[in-house]
């Protein structure tokens, strides 16, 4: 349990890291291939997971580009893997999250001698309601994955062995209850987690419009 | 006049040359040479679609015209006219945090440290009649206040000149009167004020200098006092008696 946390976590905090600043480009840069990039970056959002796991797999494996870093089966893999996946959830929500709030904000912005490049952080900033919602999109994505972690994890005990795997292996198994207690307590972690987030974010929202 | 004018030319000094700017082939703006060198306010009249707002965001910087030119205090504008000029808009846009934020945000760009921009930030609100929203959500402001906030937010970086899109026309008479009462201080203070209105009663409030836009060329431009007793143009006189002008 601790490992699924610790793996989906560290990777959208990774994949916050790339999406963010990449979203927030693609919002306010103007450059050639702006349009196809945003178009491939929305239709990443739907990569199979276990075609992701598969490549990274390749990558990876002994014989792959990145085989000498001896990663397969371990966390590391996993957390790339999921990577993958997420980050371009986070980098779509966040085009879009951002491009509307540039559309109120840039002409204002501009008035005040802010430059383009300069005003990112602050759409950022002041799109982070909404931006977390993107991060529990993603987050959602990452705690819920079995195909990607099995592949380049290996589902091995105590080492990559995640919720979602354990609960795969239960269930071929035929062990249905162990799996559908799994189950309910990988729901139950992550109703958690999204929900006191989105509480937190419910609460600032809130105070916003207090005494409106 | 500024003391040493004689000497340089007056930074607030706004002038417009040969000021071109169409869309789709039809003439948007065109005028051949405005100079803003009175004492102001300024005030834009003209009805809806005269260019108005447009000429005040070329005089801005914020829209490139098509051919001529804007300088300021003798110098062309550049593209981002930081620091020296500022622009209250129709609708206000804060920023999605606290009323004191919204003024730090514009107050940390000129580097001041963190004590002064406190004591400016507090100066301003009490300028605005906003000490007791300091903390309060921007967003939460009613219309008036946002705009007061607007205006404040405007003021705090010491512009040489301050545009004003009609910064009044969707406030109630209270809420006005705070807004203009903001603009006359700026004015005393040496500020350029440069303002848009579709209200005769404001630019008489207001007005040093009255220039009158009418489908994108300057029907006249007058001293206030003139203007309201005889107006040159047509479509002046039209506006100060309350006639339609199409």
């Amino acid at each position: 349990m601790l490992l699924s946390l610790r793996v989906s976590l560290l990777a959208v905090v990774f994949a916050a890291l790339i999406g963010l600043p990449l979203g927030a480009a693609l919002a306010v840069g103007r450059f050639p291939g702006r349009r196809a990039l945003i178009i491939l970056v929305n239709a990443l959002m739907g990569l199979p997971p276990v075609v992701v796991g598969l490549l990274v797999y390749l990558a990876l494996s002994r014989s792959g580009p990145f085989g000498v870093l001896g990663l397969l089966y371990t966390p590391t893999a996993m957390i790339i893997a999921q990577v993958v996946l997420v980050t371009p959830i986070i980098a779509a929500l966040t085009r879009q999250t951002v491009e509307m709030l540039d559309a109120e904000y840039a002409e204002t912005l501009r008035s005040l001698g802010v430059s383009r490049l300069a005003s990112v952080p602050t759409l950022l900033w002041d799109g982070r309601l909404a931006l977390m919602t993107a991060l529990l999109a993603g987050f959602g994505r990452a705690i819920a994955e079995v195909g990607a972690v099995m592949i380049v994890g290996g589902n091995i005990n105590h080492v990559t062995r995640v919720m979602t795997t354990t609960i795969a292996l239960e269930t071929s198994k035929g062990n249905l209850a162990l799996a559908l207690a799994l189950g309910a307590v990988l729901v139950i972690l992550s109703v958690l987690i999204t929900g006191a987030v989105s509480m937190a974010g419910m609460r600032s929202a809130s105070q916003e419009v207090r005494h409106a | 006049m500024r003391e040493g004018a004689a000497f340089r030319t007056d930074p607030r000094l706004l002038e417009a040359s040969g000021l071109r700017l169409s869309k789709q082939g039809v003439a948007l703006l065109n005028i051949d040479k405005l100079v803003l060198d009175g004492a102001g306010p300024t005030l834009i009249l003209g009805p809806n679609g005269a260019g108005k707002s447009l000429l005040l965001r070329c005089l801005h910087g914020m829209i490139q015209p098509d051919a001529g030119e804007v300088r300021q205090g003798g110098r062309r504008l550049d593209s981002l006219a930081c620091g020296r000029q500022a622009m209250v808009f129709q609708q206000p846009v804060l920023l999605r945090r606290t009323v004191q934020a919204n003024l730090d945000y514009v107050l940390r760009r000129q580097g001041l440290s963190r004590m002064a921009r406190a004591e400016r930030c507090a100066e301003l609100l009490d300028m605005g009649g906003l000490a007791p929203r300091a903390r309060q959500w921007a967003r939460s402001l009613s219309g008036g206040e946002a705009q007061r906030l607007a205006v404040l937010r405007a003021l705090a970086c010491d512009p040489e000149i301050l545009f004003l899109d009609e910064p009044s026309s969707a406030l109630d008479p209270a809420s006005t009167k705070a807004v203009e009462a903001l603009v006359r201080q700026a004015h005393e203070r040496g500020t350029r004020v440069v303002m848009v209105t579709h209200d005769v009663g404001q630019a008489r409030r207001l007005a040093g200098d009255v220039l009158v836009l009418h489908r994108g060329e300057v029907m006249e431009h007058t001293p206030a006092a003139e203007f309201f007793d005889r107006p040159r143009s047509r479509a002046a006189r039209c506006f100060l008696e309350g006639r339609l002008i199409l």
